[in-house]
């Protein structure tokens, strides 16, 4: 593999970093916060910059409304709660009083995916990137790792005009991608070449992929490697050569395997190249507690489990084929 | 925008629009009629009176903001903002039409002067009022924040997140204006969720309560006057009003909440307007004289 662990560390950390640089270069950033700063990383801007955080209680509907006041003067807020709130629970707030209105507030959302752990289905958000990903004028972003995530939500808020959802989560993972890696909002990165399949992963699922790769690679399969860390606009380009070059797509993510980055894809697929297709996610169903090693092995979000499933399936499509 | 004091001008301003209301929710062949006329005399206080403004600049920093919470009384809003001179009125015929920038609930993306924020989706102005002051407080210490919104939508809990918050952070720049008509949808408000007692919630929540007769010219520019001289909490003013206010033989009828008249019944219910009009102005002149 060309990427190494520099150490975990996990995306909320690289999240509260982000928005704590964007802070210092734009007076106008502000933090909404929803009563879980520390947990979500919003701690980091709002000790740095007191005037510019805003307690408003767990009140997330009222959340979402209050950054769009906001934004309608001129300012950058940034609302951040755990992704089953911020995105889901406030749905009709995003929708009408910022979507609609087309306003730059940036939306975070903590605690993304199945890897939460003990807390449950209540706290791990699997449905978030299908209801943002849905609303017009809205962006979504899925990074990586920390390194990802801070350079994402500095973009996301310094560069980007309308509204952007980012995604993160708890655990502490590995932190691989080299801050000097072209990362451009929109554009996904090609983390290892392969010309027998391609994996096409995001957020945490990404260092999955690439270790389930060099998997792959022992057994003589070429997997390419996707990282598709801005899920709309989502880029087609590089779906569609990856489709044309090696006829066999997996999709990996921590989210329902409807309405995400696999519902993505295939939306891009089935109109320009359909070629074989496999998604890997949460099958239809609610999570539930357990150690998030346990429940990635049990939903089959494991290096491991990646590498077999793809393996069965490439062998299935050279006999059949 | 120059101010008008004088109660029987700001009457006629009224009136006018409410007769500008009929007309276009009668083109457009559905909309909210109840709602709208109800409020006119209340919009007219606002804009020809309250209101730091300016039609020709509609984009001025230092302007006051409304946000009109129930997006579905559009017409009354649209229809003052045209009087107001931010568009011409010719344009209120467009109402709910393709490609029209009077969308059926405001959409700001469609670019009608006036508008600060999309809505329609009841119970979101507040919040997005609270924004706004949060950052006036700050920045725009002269700018104030005016929400309106129905008795009705108060039935939505994110009203009462927003109303915590405005206290919370002192925002004397916001003052809320409820529409107190007792009528939703379904019937009356007393028996679809019955709110009362409704002063003693805003007091609770920490607001400064300000109840007036929303048809009551000078009683309405009293009101705002309250609102605007009291510092260190946000004003709410519950305003009593008919639904329907104008035209007699649809005032408290919930069945005109959503309901357009035809061009025959608007035939019927501008002459009711002219009629009303003349009592209401022969009533302020009353006033005067004693």
């Amino acid at each position: 593999m060309m990427f190494n662990n520099r150490g975990n560390r996990s995306t909320r950390e690289g999240f509260g970093e982000g928005l704590l640089e964007a802070g210092r270069m734009n007076p106008n950033v502000f933090a909404l916060g929803a009563d879980i700063t520390v947990s979500t990383g919003v701690n980091l801007f709002a000790g740095a910059f007191p005037e510019n955080f805003i307690s408003l209680g767990i009140a997330e509907q009222n959340c979402a409304g209050v950054a769009a006041g906001m934004a309608l003067m001129g300012k950058i807020p940034v609302f951040t709660t755990y992704a089953v709130f911020s995105a889901i629970r406030a749905t009709d707030q995003v929708r009408i009083s910022i979507c609609y209105n087309n306003l730059h507030v940036m939306i975070g959302g903590a605690h993304a995916g199945i890897s939460v752990g003990p807390d449950g289905a209540t706290h791990q958000a699997l449905e978030d990137i299908a209801v943002m990903r849905c609303l017009p004028n809205m962006t979504v972003i899925s990074p990586c790792d920390a390194t990802q995530a801070a350079i994402l939500t500095r973009k996301a808020i310094l560069e980007e005009k309308g509204p952007v959802y980012l995604r993160f989560g708890r655990e502490a993972v590995a932190d691989f991608t080299p801050p000097e890696l072209e990362t451009q909002i929109g554009k996904a990165q090609m983390l290892q070449p392969g010309n027998h399949l391609t994996l096409i992963a995001t957020g945490h699922m990404v260092w999955e992929a690439l270790k389930a790769a060099e998997i792959l690679s022992l057994k003589g399969i070429n997997a390419r490697v996707i990282n598709m860390h801005t899920i709309k606009p989502i880029d087609a380009d590089a779906i569609l050569e990856a489709a044309k070059e090696t006829r066999l797509i997996i999709s990996i993510e921590e989210h329902q395997v409807t309405g995400g980055l696999g519902s993505a894809i295939a939306e891009v697929l089935v109109g320009n190249c359909p070629v074989r297709m496999e998604r890997i996610g949460i099958p239809d169903c609610f999570g539930e507690s357990g150690k998030p090693e346990e429940l990635l092995d049990k939903y089959g979000l494991t290096a491991d489990k990646i590498a077999r499933k793809a393996e069965s399936i490439f062998r299935a499509k050279q006999i059949s084929s | 925008m120059i101010k008008i004091s004088d109660p029987r001008k700001l009457l006629n301003i009224s009136y006018q629009t409410r007769a500008l209301i009929i007309k276009m929710l009668s083109a457009a062949g559905s909309g909210h009629t109840g709602g709208s006329l109800g409020l006119a005399d209340i919009f007219t206080c606002l804009y020809f009176n309250e209101l730091n403004h300016n039609p020709e600049n509609p984009v001025w920093p230092d302007r006051d903001r409304v946000i009109l919470s129930i997006g579905h009384v559009a017409p009354v809003f649209y229809a003052t903002l045209s009087q107001a001179g931010y568009f011409d009125k010719s344009e209120l015929f467009t109402l709910r039409k393709l490609g029209s920038r009077l969308q059926g609930h405001p959409g700001m993306d469609w670019g009608l002067p006036g508008i600060e924020t999309s809505s329609g989706s009841l119970g979101q102005g507040l919040s997005i009022a609270t924004g706004m002051a949060i950052v006036a407080k700050k920045s725009l210490p002269d700018i104030r924040v005016f929400s309106i919104h129905g008795d009705g939508e108060l039935q939505e809990g994110q009203i009462w997140e927003a109303a915590m918050a405005a206290v919370h952070y002192n925002l004397d720049n916001i003052t809320a204006i409820v529409d107190l008509n007792g009528v939703q949808i379904d019937g009356p408000t007393s028996a679809v969720m019955q709110l009362n007692p409704l002063s003693e919630k805003w007091r609770a929540f920490g607001w400064n309560v300000i109840n007036c007769d929303g048809h009551d010219i000078p009683g309405i520019l009293a009101a705002f006057r309250k609102a605007r001289l009291c510092s260190g909490k946000p004003s709410v003013i519950l305003a009593e009003t008919i639904m329907g206010k104008g035209v007699k033989t649809i005032e408290n009828d919930h069945r005109w909440h959503g309901r357009a008249p035809s061009p025959a019944e608007a035939i019927e219910f501008l002459c009711q307007i002219d009629e009303i009009y003349r009592i209401e102005l022969a009533k302020i002149k009353t006033v005067n004289d004693v």
